[in-house]
């Protein structure tokens, strides 16, 4: 079972800063790979069993790591995002959302295990860290917060198609709906205790390469 | 100045530098009254620049042309699609953007936000602003304080602007006052011609005077 929290902490709505990112959509909308709502499932399935599932089992495994005897070791688990993450602008990104996503959790769930993680981490966890930190403060397990993992690598790449594309909501909602059996077995994976170095890091070169041509581009809408 | 539980400054409402942001509709003047308030009052206050572009970094590419501040004073942030998001329901990349001004010029103690060109309906919440500067212009048509919105009701100053323009588009500026006093009360409204004042003076005057907290000149 899926606890309240884990809807809050999925919410696009958390002022966690997401809004401002498309998730690689804007730079594939502008190479015409997404443009209908097929093509948007394609687009966003494969980011869910690519940097969803990283992002997912990095998240499940920092909160894991949290209930540890003498507390996370942040430093090593940042480490372990960071060599996940191929492209240096989705590096950059992946610290600025941490940071930001941090702050809201805080404010939601104010937790000693954030503030262990802002100490240790005075520049700003990874994403995925912050996320899990954020789940282990919300009371959630490791699948739950991989669940929220996925979910939100799902919304947040339709939320910008939406505003991009202006494709139909319903259909949209739809989608949506439609891959949210998939978010659940992409958490069944990513939540498989697993040593660090043994989580599952399938990469997505197209993704990478995308945000790194993006970040030159003059004029974008989102700032990845 | 530090402004903190025990002390707290009339605007204190948020931590660090106070913050003034400027909204209002494409084009009426935004970078042009930040720039003026540049010039005019960076002399005595260390200030800084957050500016939320819609498309590009043009208006910061713009203050850095115009280099009235050095370029570590000045901050873009992106904003998805959505300019009023980001300065209203998620505030985080534009907090992000203060605490990075603050982190690399420390004495900054008022910090300009600028957000993309937007509807009537845009506001700042009050997390990310202290005080709200709202700009229109006299261009899109003298009816625009009657149709209200929270920019033109509450925020704490109301900027009409290029009334050098007013005899060329028919504006009646009586009629925007009278409509503003109407939606503002006894807020208040001031009317500006940046291209005839680039300092602009009477709005550099309202804000100094509204930050008694900062040490002006010192
Ligand atoms: N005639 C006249 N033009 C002005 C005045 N103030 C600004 N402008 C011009 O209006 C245009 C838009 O000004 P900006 O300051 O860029 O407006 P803005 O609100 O920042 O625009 P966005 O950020 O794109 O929404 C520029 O060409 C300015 O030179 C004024 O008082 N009179
Ligand atoms: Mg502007």
């Amino acid at each position: 079972m899926l606890p309240p929290a884990a809807l809050l902490l999925a919410d696009t709505r958390l002022p966690a800063g997401g809004h401002a990112h498309s998730q690689g959509l804007e730079a594939a909308a502008a190479a015409g790979e997404v443009h209908d709502l097929p093509s948007l499932r394609a687009y966003t399935l494969g980011r869910l069993w690519t940097t969803g599932l990283t992002t997912a089992a990095m998240a499940a495994a920092t909160l894991r790591a949290c209930s540890a005897e003498g507390g996370a070791d942040w430093a090593g688990l940042d480490a372990e995002a960071g060599a996940r993450i191929a492209s240096p602008v989705l590096r950059d990104v992946s610290r600025r959302l941490g940071r930001q996503l941090l702050r809201a959790a805080t404010a939601a769930w104010p937790d000693p295990v954030l503030d262990g993680l802002a100490a240790a981490l005075p520049g700003g966890a990874h994403h995925p860290v912050a996320l899990g930190a954020a789940g282990a403060a919300a009371g959630l397990d490791d699948h739950a917060v991989a669940v929220c993992a996925g979910y939100l690598s799902v919304t947040e790449a339709t939320g910008a198609a939406v505003r991009l594309l202006g494709l139909d909501p319903y259909g949209v909602a739809r989608l949506v709906a439609g891959l949210l059996d998939e978010v659940e077995a992409a958490a069944d994976e990513a939540a498989a205790p697993r040593a660090l170095a043994d989580l599952p890091c399938p990469s997505s070169p197209r993704l990478d390469a995308g945000a790194q041509d993006h970040a030159t581009w003059e004029v974008r809408l989102f700032a990845s | 100045m530090h402004r903190d539980a025990e002390h707290p400054t009339p605007l204190g409402r948020n931590p660090g530098p106070v913050r003034v942001g400027i909204g209002g509709p494409v084009g009426s003047g935004k970078t042009a009254l930040v720039a003026a308030l540049c010039r005019t009052l960076g002399a005595e206050i260390p200030l800084g620049v957050v500016t939320n572009d819609i498309y590009t970094t043009e208006d910061a590419d713009f203050l850095h042309r115009q280099a009235i501040l050095p370029p570590a004073r000045i901050r873009a942030v992106a904003t998805g699609c959505c300019p009023h998001t980001a300065i209203r329901d998620d505030i985080a990349a534009n907090l992000d953007a203060v605490e990075e001004l603050v982190r690399a010029e420390p004495s900054i103690q008022l910090v300009l936000v600028e957000s993309g060109g937007d509807n009537l309906t845009a506001t700042f919440s009050r997390a990310l602003a202290d005080l709200q500067i709202f700009v229109i212009d006299v261009a899109g048509g003298d009816k625009v304080p009657r149709k209200g919105g929270p920019g033109v009701t509450s925020s704490d100053l109301l900027v009409i602007n290029k009334t050098d323009l007013a005899p060329l588009v028919g504006a009646d500026l009586g009629v925007m006052d009278r409509d503003a006093r109407a939606r503002r009360g006894d807020r208040p409204t001031l009317f500006t011609s940046l291209r005839d004042d680039p300092g602009a003076t009477a709005v550099a005057d309202w804000l100094r005077a509204r930050l008694p907290a900062v040490a002006v000149g010192s």
